[in-house]
């Protein structure tokens, strides 16, 4: 993803100031009408070929739904959404979807370059490409709009026996993995978003990791929401068999625009015995403007489940984007031994609010969970970690740590540690440990004695206070997450 | 060349330099002497743009350029270094990558060829190496848990690799053991030369052993009282500022 850091550069060189992501595609797009019913679920469907017991699904999601309230215990304020005014499908004309990348309108291919996807697969056999591209390459699945639009090196993935494709294809090439795992870790009715999204989801990545294999190259899933007044609802479904390895990112961008967009994506991750899925996100939606117009409302329900005995996932997420992040990777630590992580880094600037934080359920013996949080708040923005530990009777040996580091610029932002312990098995070691800092005037004043400038100087004390968790972002992508702090940092002090 | 002139500055209304008169030219190394609280620490963060400190009067150019009119990054670009009385820890932030950012970043604003990493850490090494400070130093975060010595052994690694034509140098010798102290004069004197000026700071007149001064002022309740040649130090160091304190009053 070295393509990446440099289109960055590229991007925020042909745009002025605020966000670098902020453009729209003039594209041709095939619209489901607006609002929310079941004839819209029914449409959403039948565009997608999808069999009856999808349909099915859907149709019991959306009746979870309109049973359950919007949750309103989280620090976040915002107007009510209205779900009738809101296109629940929308996708690129050109029909059916593109069978390989010389398929895919040009357009498309193009935004992605501007974004720094390289969705081309360019040839990376030695001598091909000279030196300066040894890194091993990146399958790329990019979601636009309701669609996804190309994944790369399938063909390379499937010798190893890796599925990763979109899940609308699963559901039509896999439908006894999609059936039997979809909905087993966040079920239908789990909450007010995720019902809605197991309605009206449209598509998202399936990956598949078979017994033994260690996945040969990181996946990746790039969503972009361009088309206006359209609802995001991306569903992604992981599973790792016994012994199985995986790294997957995923990143998020959409275009600048004065009303708020609604995102709701649900992930589910499932391992079993000694596997493990590594999942990070790179999480840059539009934030809105500096007088908090417009941005992205991102609610979002993900969760793994560690089935098998020491089974490992790992949350790794940098949060820069967004109106509104309401978001708690969580983990279900079933099997004996299994552990759960959280990295977290979550930034607001001007009228941000950001509620995220995670779960870590102890059922298994001996089992371990690490969550590290830091939290950055700068201008009027609202920054809250919300987590909980709960201990089962069973979980004997259970063990946590967390730390929480907030970091407060200026005097006008909020941040907020909320930490839920429950423990029910006495043998259990839970540790919390929190902290509140400020940029301190004397470290940006040293910092400019030696020649940085006030942003730069923000950006590299904001970096180092992150380091715990962005150590944990595959290489390249921790690159580009500090590029990201600075960036969304720009002009937040003095 | 430094050149100050009547230059007043308060702080909370409080006015701290009362009417500074100072002129360091090309390849000589001033001390500045005086006792606690008069204005010595202040003058440096003016010199180099601190904010929080009102200039009333007066000014302050460096080869003819307007230092009081600079942001401090391009102050420190022109050539000015401060070695801080207290360093500033940097939690998370690698020395060597601090030093890195901060030398390309001078060197961008004097439109100069960026260093690659491996040209910067062949400096830096060398650098921590003629200092007899341990490779780790720069491995290690800015500042964070060194010991006193060690903050102003780093300092002065800084000074070397960012090779300013000024340095200002506030109390680098308070807290050095006898072999630090030798090193951290070496360090200062191996800049030395027709393009590199400094002003040193300093209670003790050892320091000025290793690092000999072309001239020495004292400075009391924000003034310049006193000005002589390395002598004047050993006269302070015998009797005290009492007398020379009294006479200027
Ligand atoms: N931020 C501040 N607010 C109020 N007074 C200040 C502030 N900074 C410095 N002063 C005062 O200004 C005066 C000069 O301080 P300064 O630090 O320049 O002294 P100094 O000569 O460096 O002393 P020392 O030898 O102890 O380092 C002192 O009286 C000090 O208390
Ligand atoms: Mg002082």
């Amino acid at each position: 993803m070295a393509a990446i850091a440099e289109t960055l550069d590229a991007v925020q060189a042909v745009t002025d100031g605020g966000y670098k992501w902020g453009f729209s595609t003039d594209i041709e797009m095939d619209m489901a009408p607006k609002g929310l019913n079941e004839d819209i679920i029914r449409l959403i469907s039948s565009r997608k070929d999808e069999p009856a017991w999808l349909l099915d699904w859907r149709l019991k999601s959306y009746a979870a739904w309109l049973k359950t309230e919007e949750p309103d215990w989280a620090k976040i304020k915002h107007p009510p959404i209205d779900y009738q005014d809101l296109h629940y499908y929308a996708a690129p004309k050109k029909k059916p979807g593109p069978k390989s990348l010389d398929e895919v309108d040009p357009e498309l291919l193009r935004t992605y370059e501007r974004l720094g996807i390289p969705l081309r697969e360019r040839a990376i056999l030695a001598g091909v490409e000279g030196a300066e591209d040894e890194r091993p390459p990146i399958a790329i699945d990019a979601v636009f709009d309701s669609v996804s639009v190309a994944t790369t090196f399938r063909s390379t993935l499937a010798k190893s026996g890796v599925i990763f494709c979109p899940i609308s294809e699963a559901v039509r090439d896999h439908p006894e993995l999609v059936r039997k795992y979809l909905g087993s870790v966040v079920p239908a009715g789990d909450n007010y978003f995720a019902a809605l999204n197991s309605a009206v989801f449209t598509d998202g990545s399936f990956v598949y990791i078979p017994k033994g294999v260690r996945c040969p190259m990181e996946l990746s899933t790039y969503f972009r929401i361009n088309a206006r007044n359209t609802g995001q609802f991306e569903r992604t479904l992981i599973i790792a068999e016994e012994g199985a390895y995986v790294s997957y990112l995923e990143g998020c961008t959409a275009p600048q625009r004065d009303e708020n967009q609604l995102h709701a994506a649900v992930v589910e991750l499932i391992v079993f015995d000694d596997a493990q899925i590594k999942y990070s996100t790179v999480q840059n939606w539009y934030p809105g403007d500096a007088n908090g117009k417009g941005g992205i409302y991102n609610f979002v329900t993900k969760r793994g489940a560690c089935r098998g005995a020491r089974s490992k996932i790992s949350w790794t997420q940098v949060e820069t984007g967004s109106a509104i992040t309401w978001k708690y990777p969580s983990c279900i630590l079933q099997g004996d031994d299994s552990v759960g992580e959280f990295y977290s880094v979550a930034v607001t600037t001007n009228h941000q609010q950001a509620d995220t934080g995670t779960k870590m359920i102890h059922i298994g013996r001996n089992t371990r969970s690490t969550i590290v949080s830091k939290g950055i708040s700068a201008g009027k923005s609202n920054n809250t970690y919300r987590g909980l530990v709960r201990v089962l009777p069973k979980a004997h040996g259970a063990r946590n740590h967390t730390q929480c580091d907030s970091l407060l610029i200026g005097d006008q932002c909020g941040a907020h540690t909320v930490p839920y312990i429950e423990s029910r098995n006495p043998t259990a070691k839970l540790e919390h440990e929190a902290t509140t800092s400020k940029i301190a005037d004397d470290q940006l004043f040293y910092c400019r004695q030696r020649g940085l400038s006030q942003e730069d100087a923000v950006g590299l004390i904001v970096n180092g206070f992150c380091k715990d968790v962005l150590k944990e972002l595959p290489m390249e992508f921790a690159v580009e997450a500090q590029k990201l702090l600075a960036i969304s940092l720009e002009g937040s002090v003095g | 060349m430094l050149e100050i002139k009547n230059l007043t500055a308060n702080i909370d209304n409080k006015t701290i330099l009362n009417g500074i008169d100072l002129v360091v030219p090309d390849g000589e190394i001033h001390a500045i002497m005086g006792p606690n609280g008069s204005g010595k620490s202040t003058l440096s963060y003016v010199l180099s743009g601190r904010e929080g400190y009102d200039v009333t009067g007066g000014t302050a150019t460096f080869d003819g350029a307007d230092l009081l009119d600079m942001e401090p990054e391009a102050r420190a670009a022109a050539g000015l270094f401060l070695a801080f009385q207290y360093p500033v820890e940097l939690p998370g932030v690698n020395n060597a990558n601090f030093l890195r950012t901060a030398l390309n970043a001078q060197r961008r604003a004097r439109g100069e060829a960026e260093l690659d990493a491996v040209a910067f850490l062949k400096l830096s090494r060398a650098e921590a190496k003629r200092l007899s400070m341990p490779d780790d130093m720069l491995k290690r975060n800015v500042n964070v848990g060194f010991s006193g010595g060690e903050k102003k052994r780093n300092e002065v690694l800084q000074m070397a690799v960012l090779r300013p034509r000024l340095a200002i140098l506030d109390e680098t010798d308070s807290g050095l053991d006898i072999d630090a102290l030798k090193i951290v004069a070496d360090g200062v004197n191996a800049l030395r030369g027709p393009n590199f000026s400094a002003l040193v700071i300093t209670h003790y007149q050892r320091l000025l052993d290793y690092i000999v001064p072309d001239r020495v002022h004292v400075l009391a309740s924000g003034r310049i009282i006193r000005s002589g040649g390395p002598e004047l130090a050993h006269q302070l160091e015998a009797h005290g500022y009492a007398a020379i304190v009294a006479e200027a009053a």
